[in-house]
């Protein structure tokens, strides 16, 4: 028997604009996590997934074609502040025949107090390069990228806003750079009730990437060292790269 | 952008209150077809709020949602129920116009079916 072809979004039918992020290696990476973890997101039964950042809706779109087959009661959301991104994804969409809500909004802003504990999945490519902070948010394609300082300006201000949005089973998947210093992000969740581990490693020519997956593990954590998370950090990233 | 998203668009202009609703100003409405499907609508009947879907679709021209949401141990029955709310809540896309925040009156505008709730500086 001949296994199915991933399904994915097709690259030849995502939409583009010049002003609008286009799929990159970092988006094939969150794909590719996504991929990894297809049969347990399937077991998960989400009922609301959401992106935030949606760019050109490859990330979206893809996760709808993981899921489609085996679930059909799901709600797909995806916000960007960009209107250009907002349309391109939508068109993207309309290529594979498929149908999320398209939001233009800062993150989640305005979903912020009605959606609050019903996400169930979380993506976001967020803009982590390390940059001068007046560049973040700035109108064009750089807001795509920009991420200030350690580019961590957007992601720092994301993290409480999934935290509000995920349900209690909620899971998030998120891109790092290594220069993001991921292992604080994870501590910032830890410090938030969040479990995490690295679902993928791939070095490009220009950049370390990890796609992490955080999940509410119940467990109240008072305080945490900031060396133990960071030596766990490295830890199960020198034990992925051998893995690999 | 569909009544399921209107119902959980609130305006986050900085020191406004009454947030929720957003009145929608409808200038071109359309329809798609979505598969009914009723577990769905159960699990989402818990988290709408009933009055603001209720006055999204007659603002869209949709006025076959009855003003109460029947009880949630009925529902399950309620077929003809069930098939109205499918519409309301789905199918129903406001393609272009506005939705209006109560308090201020700031209009946000719904272009190819897409709200733009990017605030201005002055309004964070
Ligand atoms: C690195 S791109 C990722 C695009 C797409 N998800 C992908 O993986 O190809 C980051 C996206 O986040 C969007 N973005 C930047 N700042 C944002 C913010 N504050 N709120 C929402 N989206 C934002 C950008 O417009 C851009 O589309």
């Amino acid at each position: 028997m001949s296994e199915t072809p991933p399904e994915i979004a097709d690259i030849m039918r995502v939409s583009s604009h010049r002003e609008v992020y286009e799929p990159c290696d970092d988006s094939f990476a969150l794909v590719d996590a996504l991929l990894t973890d297809q049969t347990n997101l399937i077991n998960h039964k989400p009922n609301i997934c959401m992106e935030i950042g949606c760019g050109s809706g490859y990330v979206i779109t893809s996760l709808i074609l993981l899921l489609k087959s085996k679930l059909s009661n799901i709600h797909y959301l995806a916000t960007d502040t960009n209107p250009l991104a907002a349309k391109v994804t939508t068109e993207t969409l309309e290529a594979h025949g498929l149908k999320a809500d398209v939001i233009c909004t800062d993150i989640a802003s305005c979903l912020e107090t009605r959606l609050a504990g019903l996400v169930d999945v979380m993506v976001v490519n967020p803009p982590y390069v390390p940059t001068p902070e007046y560049e973040v948010g700035m109108e064009g394609i750089a807001s795509s990228w920009a991420g200030g300082e350690n580019g961590r300006s957007v992601i720092d201000r994301m993290l409480p806003v999934v935290d509000r949005l995920l349900s209690e089973k909620g899971w998030f998947y998120l891109v790092t750079l290594s220069c993001n210093y991921p292992s604080e992000i994870c501590l910032m969740m830890r410090k938030r009730g969040f479990a995490w581990r690295i679902l993928v490693q791939r070095s490009t020519e220009e950049e370390n990437l990890i796609i992490l997956k955080f999940w509410r593990d119940g467990e109240e954590v008072e305080r945490l060292e900031e060396e133990t998370i960071s030596d766990e950090f490295s830890r199960s990233l020198s034990l992925f790269m051998r893995k690999q | 952008m569909r009544l399921i998203v209107h119902n959980m668009l609130t305006c986050n202009i900085k020191g406004v209150i009454n947030k929720f609703p957003l009145r929608i100003e409808a200038e071109k409405v359309i329809k798609k077809e979505v598969d009914f499907n009723p577990d769905f609508l159960r699990h989402m009947l818990a988290k709408i709020e009933w009055k603001a879907l209720v006055d999204g679709a007659r603002s869209m021209g949709y006025t076959e949602l009855p003003d109460h949401a029947p009880d949630t141990e009925r529902v399950e029955s309620d077929e003809s129920f069930l098939k109205k709310f499918h519409h309301a809540l789905l199918e129903l896309h406001l393609e272009e116009g506005s939705l209006v925040c109560q308090e201020t009156g700031r209009k946000f505008p719904v272009d190819k079916g897409v709200p733009n709730m990017v605030l201005r500086e002055d309004e964070v």
